[in-house]
């Protein structure tokens, strides 16, 4: 079954005054009928309507949605499942939530960078517009600012890593509990900076945040060795650390050598999927519902593999996250290309997205 | 031979005797080539189409339930059937029947999908899947194999073996076109397997309580639920209007110093016989909707394999069939209605029952958009295509059913191979 988005807080009254009625309609549900005139009636699905699009930089752009229901809530620093229909196709992606929990319009925010190759982000960046409707999923994710939150924080954070740390400097602000922050934020150029002018407001507003910008593009790239100079109390302090891989494993295993590992938390917003290209022996995939064999290289997904066989097959999240995907398993095994961990049997439910055959096998789908 | 079927002199030539397997691989390419160029082009055109269509569905069933609360005044009652079955008739053929086959999974909606869908008639979409996309569609037109031959019930083909029981066929033919959606539940059930022991019991049991759960959600909401809406609802009109002509005639009364008794009484007893009047006439539209929707799809569904034209195939001729071969079968075996784009949208576009068996899982609308490649690959490799005007068609397969219903019987003789527009098959 495809993916769909969270079950909305409606009413009791509501829901039960549906429940009601419902078999007037059956097959279908009063909401089928209901969603004809607002389709954020849905309380099937949490649906939001895109309220404004702000650019930050020529290729991010915060997008304000406000949700159907009242907002289930999160905790700053974690992500939101969210779909939107392009070209006729529903598309599932994660993005960190950039709004803080206690925004008291309601609303919610994600800030997508550009991918040009990608689907969603292109569309939220460059087409979506005010009033469009999109699809709100579970929200995720344990990277969050602890509640109460922390009294000296560090924040290290890299190009568009800084969302969940924005939310989190959003709900610090909000909570008026700014005491002692430092923030090292990298971008490569100037105007590549995300949320620039909001930052730069934060620092006006709380004296006890200390911005430490670096563009990497003039200046060369932060390194753990530069910690000492630029936070020398770095080791005493909760630290947040999101931005890309490499980043992420060379501060962590500064940590490990020099600081204290408790006081750490990391966000790896793209999780490894493939590594290796050489990984593992790839195989022979037959889809026994939709009769479509295809051949999966070495690190190919047994998603990716079918569909370039031209089989149509559940996806989502396309990271492991969402499990709209998955397949029971009948014959073989496969490798978890996140782990390498080389898994399976049969009857097992295996995620299509982030699994590659290892060996002929026949999955369920 | 298969024992339930009689070898005959006269039996056409399998369509595709005439090709070599080479050609036959060759053709398969052709038609998979048309596929992938068709599910590359799937988009927000496609996605319009079948959110319009389903919208509009939507509305016509809203006004011709809120028109039938009125059934009891004739003008609401014949207005409001008429919605009703069109909007029953778009509900099962362009929207379910095409839902279910998978052709618009493609779009990822965790809605309008084949797994989540769920149409308004007896069969439960599990079983019909079943029955239908698998069985059907794969061995079509299969002597013995494809059930939709003929139902099980039916004798269609020269080929099946008479039995007494088909003497009857003519009387059950008009029963079964009435009662389509029943008899395709029960066709679902498949009583061979049943009776063969392929069918565990639980199984059955499962089937069964499917057929009855629908069949409750259908008879509640079209027989009780619905037509006491309109009961109540002219039961308050009747209440409302009496209880004024009453107050106004106690009006002029009290000047006589007399009083009346047994007006409420007379009020209410007037409004329950317009309540029970207009639960009646709004379930006898209901009634007239259901079996509308029965006959229109029986009359599309019978002139999809049963017309003069089409190719039945034994089992033997289709052993270690090719992909190639699988074409030429779904292509020889069905036949295709010619209408106005307006009866192909009522029709679930099966009157391009050609095409869709060809490719049962592309979205519909896209089948008068092939069409004319399917009929250049038929000129070519010197292949059939079916097709003829409604009342022809349906004339042919009544006139079958007649015939058969007594012994004997020859296969009606085949149009040849198709050799474009100017060159009418028939």
């Amino acid at each position: 079954m495809a993916e769909r988005g969270a079950t909305p807080q409606v009413p009791p009254l509501r829901r039960r005054a549906l429940h009601a009625v419902r078999s007037l309609f059956s097959p279908l549900l009063p909401d089928d009928y209901l969603e004809l005139i607002n389709p954020l009636w849905s309380t099937r699905e949490l649906r939001g309507r895109i309220e404004r699009i702000d650019p930050e930089t020529p290729d991010a752009a915060t997008v304000l949605i406000r949700p159907g229901y009242e907002w289930m809530g999160h905790r700053p620093g974690q992500y939101l499942r969210i779909g939107v229909v392009v070209d006729g196709v529903h598309h599932w992606r994660a993005y960190s939530l950039t709004s803080e929990p206690e925004r008291p319009d309601g609303c919610i925010s994600i800030t997508p960078k550009l991918v040009d190759t990608g689907v969603v982000s292109p569309y939220l960046v460059r087409r979506a517009r005010p009033g469009d409707v999109v699809r709100l999923g579970g929200v995720e994710g344990t990277f969050v600012l602890s509640d109460p939150p922390p009294e000296r924080l560090l924040f290290v954070s890299a190009g568009s890593g800084i969302t969940p740390i924005m939310s989190m400097l959003h709900s610090l602000h909000r909570e008026d509990a700014v005491r002692d922050v430092v923030h090292i934020h990298s971008a490569r150029s100037v105007e590549g900076v995300i949320f620039a002018e909001r930052l730069r407001e934060l620092e006006r507003l709380h004296p006890g945040y200390s911005l430490k910008l670096r563009i990497t593009g003039e200046q060369g790239r932060v390194g753990p060795g530069d910690l000492d100079r630029i936070c020398p109390d770095w080791r005493e302090r909760h630290t947040y650390l999101s931005g890309p891989a490499d980043m992420l494993d060379a501060m962590c295993g500064h940590w490990e050598r020099e600081g204290d590992m408790a006081l750490l938390e990391m966000e790896r917003f793209q999780p490894v999927i493939g590594g290796e290209p050489g990984e593992g022996e790839g195989g022979a995939v037959r889809f026994v519902k939709s009769r479509v064999e295809a051949n999966c290289e070495s690190g190919t997904p047994i998603l990716v593999g079918g569909e370039e066989a031209g089989a149509v097959l559940p996806f989502g999240c396309r990271m492991g996250i969402c499990h709209t995907c998955v397949g029971r398993l009948c014959t073989g095994r496969v490798r978890d290309l996140r782990t390498g961990d080389v898994h399976g049997s049969e009857g097992e439910m295996i995620r299509t997205c982030v699994n590659a055959p290892e060996g002929p096998i026949e999955i369920a789908l | 031979m298969n024992a339930t079927m009689n070898a005959t002199a006269t039996e056409p030539q399998s369509p595709l005797a005439h090709l070599s397997p080479e050609q036959l691989d060759e053709l398969g390419r052709e038609f998979d080539a048309i596929r992938d160029r068709v599910a590359a082009d799937l988009g927000a055109r496609d996605r319009r189409y079948i959110e319009s269509m389903i919208a509009m569905q939507r509305r016509l069933a809203v006004i011709s339930r809120v028109l039938l609360l009125a059934a009891r005044y004739r003008p609401a009652k014949v207005a409001g059937t008429a919605a009703l079955s069109a909007a029953k008739i778009l509900e099962n053929m362009e929207i379910g029947h095409n839902v279910l086959h998978g052709q618009w999974d493609w779009m990822n909606d965790p809605q309008i999908n084949s797994s989540t869908w769920d149409w308004d008639t007896a069969s439960t979409a599990e079983a019909w899947k079943h029955s239908h996309n698998y069985v059907h569609h794969t061995f079509t037109n299969i002597l013995g194999k494809d059930k939709d031959l003929g139902y099980e019930i039916m004798r269609i083909d020269p080929r099946q073996s008479w039995h007494p029981v088909y003497l009857l066929q003519p009387l059950y033919n008009i029963l079964l076109m009435a009662l389509f959606e029943w008899g395709v539940a029960f066709h679902d059930l498949d009583f061979e397997a049943i009776r063969k022991g392929h069918k565990s019991k639980a199984q059955v049991k499962r089937e069964v309580a499917g057929i009855f759960k629908k069949a409750k959600s259908q008879v509640v909401k079209d027989y009780v639920a619905w037509p006491l809406l309109s009961g109540l609802a002219m039961a308050a009109v009747d209440v409302a209007f009496e209880a004024r002509k009453e107050l106004t005639a106690a009006e002029g009364r009290r000047h006589w110093g007399r009083r009346r008794r047994g007006g409420l009484a007379g009020v209410l007893r007037k409004a329950l016989e317009g309540g029970l009047d207009s639960y009646k006439s709004a379930a006898a539209a209901n009634a007239t909707a259901n079996v509308v929707r029965n006959v229109w799809a029986y009359a599309i569904i019978f002139c999809g394999h049963f017309p003069d034209q089409t190719y039945t195939f034994s089992p033997e001729e289709v052993e270690d069939e090719s992909r190639g071969g699988w074409y030429v079968r779904q292509l020889a075996g069905a036949a295709n209605i010619e209408g106005s784009p307006l009866f192909h949208v009522a029709s679930g576009n099966l009157g391009y029952q050609v095409e869709h068996h060809l490719f049962p899982d592309l979205p519909s609308t896209r089948y008068a958009e092939i069409a004319p490649q399917v009929k250049q690959i038929c000129e070519r490799y010197g292949l059939p295509y079916n097709s003829g005007p409604f009342g022809q068609q349906l004339g042919m397969v009544q006139r079958t059913i007649l015939r058969l219903a007594f012994p004997g019987g020859t296969s009606r003789p085949k149009p040849g191979p198709y050799r474009g527009e100017d060159h009418p098959a028939l």
